[in-house]
């Protein structure tokens, strides 16, 4: 589409542009959810003008065409149109797409046998779906993981994510008496919680899998060195000096394109140190959050295992490279997430015996424990505001989240979902069993962090200033000065959607 | 002239000029008209004026990506000329004339072919390929042998001031065989006679190069200068797939079409990505009038 002289820029009105001018009234109770996002539709359209509509196709006008809608009953809580079509996303990556064709598709197939299901899986979340949101046509349900997922601050600056707050009020699949929010592990739904423009939050994001952050070894390798996981920062530096000497690399992550697994390791210790509030304080974008004592503290710790004990030719390696070198037996610490066991299954060797520890503790007077740990739900999930069958990816979530679609997910990707009932008496690999154990003995010490999702820009410079301080080219004070620049930036800076918890 | 000649104009470029205009034109439109929004993808943009070039000057990120393309611009269209040119000269001219007719050195048919190889691969297969080339451990091409012999690894895509080079040289390398064939193509056309003439006179094969090839394929060498320039104001796909954390390490091989690529689809800042395009558009112009200007002369007849 061109522009027509007629139609020039100047028309376009800032404050409609993304609903931040909707009245009070409007906002969300049950029903009005749906035609709230017709709604900013509707305003959308004359305020933008031409200049949205030329880059958007006509996005807009999508926003006002009739939504699929049906009759509630007990069985269809949310009101799906039984015969509605529903697109599904799925990334895939780490857990596959294959929990998505065989298990939860085929459970909202037998629910609603008319339903036509449409599946999609794709490496590029966002490469993919970027022009079908531009165009106004977006699919209903999707998987937004992996490299290139879609920003969640612009999907919910203008608008693009459902409501969930009908889904977690919604009676449970298994038990009517339930809502859904109560079969979840305390925490998810706040976790995919998001700020409106309108200053309110709203839970947009279901985040599905249970995921537990920390140190992996092999279990078989250190039996074979009668070498313990340690827990305190002598116990580990001394066991890298062992294991350096038998000539493995004692610890190491890739440069190329996962650094953000190391910023996490220091900041998870960071949060020992200090408290779990200075990951809140990072996430909140306060002043000086990142030159906070025990965040400088860790990573200057890490930094010197950078040096002593890191492989300088990492940087240039990509994640999977790196694992395979564990799996190999060349490497002996590598900081994940609980998905790398079912990542690297076709790449290790058996009896290798995946084990996670937690981050070991800094120093004797750590405000956590040595245990506590960061966990929290993992492979965000959303529905479009703005696709034809919004209550058919509603519905669809629903069913992921019955017992029947968590266990049939733990059981084909080996991973533990946010429904604690889907993997009661489930026999997991060795690694998983281990992240679930780490997860029970830290207890209440359990601490999230949420500014990469929130603010990607902030995430690559971490993931850049990381790299440079854990090879050597940035001291402790350095990288936290440059990190804290760029989060001060984004604090001034109007364009980017702030979020807070 | 005869009467109906403007029905019968227009005829013939209407079509054409509407296809250029709807393809080439509008997009080009829409992209300036983005650069004045903070449009993020998604929604409806929202008009902000030159916001995104003031923020534009004062993006570390994009003078990093500007001064890499200042050095591409010097170094891609030297290198790969001077190598092209040689390799030419010695496929056409270099063997000495048999019976009467200029050939080349031996086996120039076989290298011919070999030298255009790196142009039928798709840029991203070469930046994969130059991956296991240049990986930092032993499983890298070239680290593989230096650790066998003992030495110590070479760092190619590491180190800050290795990386740039390093990608520099993948794309001289693909560059090469397209020149080689271009310039044979332009020294097949210099007349035998006047190779003959020079010989006749003592002149030995450095000063045929200088004196006689050289200022008479000076209308293909200002070509081949330009299509160089533009490309290296592009070398997205390269530095994208091969270069450490795409543009990396710490911005050391970044240029415009990744950062582009960056806001737009990773930052969702397709306004300010816009803008960046803009910023490219005009200096790849600049650059291209620059040298149709500087490079301007006489063209020898003969």
């Amino acid at each position: 589409m061109s522009a027509s002289p007629d139609h020039t820029s100047d028309r376009v009105d800032p404050s409609a542009t993304t609903g931040a001018g909707l009245p009070a009234a409007l906002s969300a109770s049950r029903r009005t959810v749906l035609r709230r996002a017709a709604a900013v539709g509707l305003l959308a359209i004359p305020a933008a003008g031409f200049l949205g509509a030329c880059a958007t196709s006509g996005g807009d006008d999508e926003g006002t065409t009739e939504q699929d809608t049906g009759t509630k009953s007990a069985t269809n809580p949310l009101g799906v149109k039984e015969d509605a079509a529903l697109e599904i996303i799925i990334f895939n990556g780490g857990y596959g797409e294959k929990y998505a064709t065989d298990v939860h598709e085929k459970l909202y197939q037998t629910a609603f046998p008319k339903a036509q299901i449409k599946h999609q899986a794709t490496q590029a979340v966002s490469t993919v779906l970027q022009p079908r949101f531009a165009a106004g046509d977006p699919p209903e349900f999707v998987n937004n993981s992996g490299e290139k997922f879609l920003d969640f601050g612009a999907l919910v600056a203008d608008g693009q994510m459902q409501d969930l707050t009908e889904l977690w009020d919604a009676p449970s699949v298994d038990d009517p008496s339930k809502k859904v929010r109560d079969t979840l592990i305390p925490g998810v739904v706040e976790q995919g919680m998001f700020s409106t423009p309108d200053g309110s939050r709203k839970p947009y994001v279901l985040y599905y899998v249970s995921t537990v952050y920390g140190i992996w070894y092999s279990g078989k390798l250190f039996k074979d060195n009668s070498w313990t996981a340690p827990t305190t920062w002598e116990q580990f530096t001394a066991l890298c000096e062992q294991i350096k000497g038998k000539g493995i690399t004692p610890f190491g992550y890739a440069g190329a394109n996962a650094a953000y697994y190391m910023w996490n390791v220091i900041l998870t210790q960071a949060a020992k140190v200090g408290g779990p509030d200075v990951l809140k304080n990072i996430d909140n974008l306060e002043a000086d959050a990142w030159k906070a004592d025990s965040v400088i503290q860790s990573a200057k710790a890490w930094a010197e295992i950078g040096a002593k004990y890191g492989d300088k030719s990492f940087e240039g390696l990509k994640h999977t490279d790196v694992q395979l070198r564990q799996n190999q037996g060349k490497l002996a610490f590598y900081p994940s997430g609980d998905w790398l066991e079912n990542e690297q299954k076709k790449d290790t060797p058996a009896g290798f015996e995946y084990q996670l520890m937690a981050v070991p503790s800094l120093t004797a007077s750590d405000k956590l424990p040595a245990g506590a740990i960061r966990a929290a739900g993992g492979e965000g999930y959303f529905v479009s505001a703005k696709s034809k069958n919004p209550r058919g990816g509603m519905e669809y979530m629903r069913q992921m989240l019955s017992k029947a679609g968590t266990r049939g997910f733990t059981e084909t990707v080996g991973a533990a979902t946010v429904v604690p009932a889907g993997s009661e008496g489930y026999q997991f690999p060795p690694g998983v069993a281990s992240s679930q154990a780490a997860l029970k003995t830290a207890g209440a010490n359990v601490f999230n962090m949420m500014f990469d999702n929130w603010y990607k820009e902030l995430d690559t410079e971490a993931r850049t200033a990381t790299n440079e301080l854990m090879f050597g080219r940035a001291s402790a004070e350095q990288w936290a000065e440059r990190i804290q620049k760029r989060a001060d930036t984004i604090k001034g800076d109007s364009s980017v959607a702030k979020f807070k918890r | 002239m005869r009467q109906g000649k403007y029905p019968f104009v227009i005829g013939f470029l209407a079509l054409p000029v509407l296809l250029y205009s709807v393809f080439v034109i509008a997009p080009y439109v829409q992209a300036f008209q983005l650069a004045m929004t903070n449009w993020r993808g998604v929604g409806a943009p929202e008009w902000v004026g030159f916001d995104n070039f003031q923020r534009l000057f004062e993006d570390e990120a994009f003078w990093k990506a500007v001064q890499h393309h200042g050095i591409l611009l010097l170094a891609l269209p030297l290198i790969t000329i001077a190598i092209a040119l040689y390799f030419a000269f010695m496929l056409n001219v270099g063997g000495g004339s048999r019976s009467g007719q200029r050939v080349g050195v031996r086996g120039s048919g076989f290298y011919r072919v070999v030298f255009f190889f790196p142009q039928v691969l798709a840029v991203a297969i070469i930046a994969v390929l130059f991956q296991m080339v240049y990986r930092p451990n032993e499983s890298g091409l070239i680290n593989g042998v230096l650790m066998k012999l003992g030495l110590d690894p070479v760092f190619f895509l590491i180190r800050p001031n290795l990386a740039l080079w390093s990608i520099i040289g993948v794309l001289v390398w693909q560059a090469v065989g397209f020149y080689v064939v271009l310039f044979s193509a332009g020294m097949a056309s210099i007349p035998t006679e006047i190779y003959e003439a020079a010989e006749m006179d003592g002149a030995s094969r450095v000063t045929l190069f200088f004196r006689v090839t050289l200022p008479l394929l000076w209308d293909t060498l200002q070509v081949a200068w330009v299509y160089l320039g533009i490309a290296a104001f592009d070398c997205f796909a390269i530095v994208a797939v091969l270069s450490v954390d795409s543009g990396g390490p710490d911005g050391a091989t970044t240029v415009l079409a990744v950062e582009i690529y960056r806001n737009a689809f990773t930052y969702s800042r397709f306004g300010y990505a816009s803008a960046m395009g803009v910023a490219l558009f005009f200096l790849t112009l600049t650059f291209a009038a620059l040298t149709l200007r500087v490079s301007k002369r006489e063209s020898v007849e003969y």
